[in-house]
């Protein structure tokens, strides 16, 4: 049963490797969207403090979006969608896999980098360690939420927009309490509660995003 | 044993077809023939599960092809007009994924073996994007030379082959129906297939 996630994840990988740009455009995307706050707002240290963990988790949002139409429409144009679908396996599996494997090209590498752009905003060490456990933790929600909108729009003429409007209201939890983690942290009363929430998040989002999508796959290729 | 029973097939607002039905045996071959648009691709999607049809019952060994789920897709090969490979990877690659996805095992001496079949020895490292279209087709169909499951189900196979390519493909089905395998597919060439019983159903 696991044997087929590992197989996605290992060709996603492959493929993602192959074209490196699309990955390392989304995270300029972060970095950039992230640095232009302090020059926009100017050398104010108490103010860029109290922005830092909004501003840092909606370009979070926005880099992950930017990902997410390629998610299926790739494997649907060139016909590899439905080989998936009728592999023996399940494609709830299937797509546990490329969730995974969408987590580790997009959300992983921005929770390296967080930490770094968190310096720009004077947030201290552990405000930082935070944020960056949050962003961990919380991502894989944000991927496997994007799944089932990808999987919806697939297809669809103008699917980008659509799946915006799909996907960011749902995102609003995972804002929320990544960037009340911080908050709280640099208010001195301590991150662990929102952790939590977004551990379970994530987890609910990793067990059940996949079924969905998959029913939403099946939908887009009849 | 495959059997269609009063399959009813309607696109949009049009009704394709209506009350057709066959049954294949071990080492029988169907033809799909009819005109562009008679419904044939959508006949092929029917079988393999993607379609459903608006009437009638699909059955695999006796089994709704529904319930029986996962055992019938373990018994089915589909190769469709799109060619399912991945133009960044390798023909190697592409086709020890594809066998690993669904669920075969497939060693990297037996899938150089298929691709020197299809003719593109040498060209195992080379990424797809720089093959030819024809080159890509004999990409997908080198899967066939490798698999041994029962159910062929093949849309245009012969498309974009040339005509050394199409007599190896006709000896690849004669082979598997030899074997006791079924086949149904759609093709605009007639192509005479040496072994087995062929049938033919013509739609619209």
């Amino acid at each position: 049963m696991l044997n087929i996630v590992f197989s996605v994840i290992a060709r996603d990988l492959k493929l993602a490797m192959r074209r490196q740009a699309d990955i390392v455009s989304a995270l300029f995307f972060f970095v950039i969207v992230v640095s232009l706050f302090p020059l926009g707002i100017g050398p104010e240290p108490d103010l860029l403090r109290q922005l830092a963990p909004g501003v840092l988790w909606v370009a979070a949002l926005l880099a992950t979006m930017l990902s997410l139409p390629r998610m299926f429409a790739d494997d649907h144009r060139d016909g590899t969608l439905e080989q998936l679908a009728l592999s023996p396996n399940p494609l709830g599996l299937i797509v546990t896999g490329k969730v995974i494997a969408h987590w580790l090209v997009s959300g992983l590498p921005l929770a390296l980098i967080a930490p770094i752009l968190g310096i720009q905003f004077d947030l201290s060490g552990d405000a930082l360690l935070v944020l960056t456990g949050a962003i961990l933790l919380g991502t894989p929600a944000l991927s496997g939420i994007g799944a089932i909108g990808a999987a919806l729009t697939l297809g669809v003429r103008g699917g980008g927009v659509l799946l915006s409007l799909l996907v960011l209201p749902l995102y609003i939890p995972v804002l929320i309490f990544g960037a009340g983690a911080v908050d709280a942290t640099v208010s001195g009363l301590g991150g662990e509660g929102h952790l939590s929430l977004l551990i379970a998040m994530t987890f609910a989002a990793i067990g059940f995003a996949p079924w969905a999508s998959a029913a939403a796959l099946k939908i887009a290729l009849e | 044993m495959l059997e269609a029973d009063n399959l009813e097939c309607v696109r949009g607002e049009r009704r394709l077809f209506a009350g057709l039905g066959f049954r294949l045996e071990a080492g029988e071959l169907l033809y799909l023939q009819g005109r562009n648009g008679a419904g044939k691709t959508s006949l092929l999607r029917m079988l393999i599960g993607l379609l459903p049809p608006e009437n009638g019952e699909i059955r695999w060994r006796g089994e709704l092809i529904d319930e029986a789920g996962e055992a019938f897709r373990a018994d089915l090969c589909y190769l469709g007009h799109l060619n399912a490979i991945k133009e960044d990877l390798t023909p190697l690659e592409n086709l020890l994924s594809a066998a690993r996805l669904a669920g075969l095992t497939l060693c990297e001496d037996d899938a150089i073996d298929a691709l020197e079949q299809v003719g593109l020895a040498g060209r195992e490292d080379l990424a797809c994007k720089y093959l030819s279209q024809g080159q890509k087709r004999r990409v997908a169909l080198a899967r066939l030379v490798v698999d041994r499951r029962p159910l062929w189900i093949l849309d245009e196979p012969f498309v974009a082959l040339d005509v050394a390519a199409v007599d190896w493909l006709a000896g690849i089905i004669s082979g598997h129906l030899q074997r006791g395998g079924m086949a149904v597919m759609t093709t605009h060439q007639l192509v005479a297939i040496p072994a087995g019983t062929v049938r033919e159903l013509r739609i619209g």
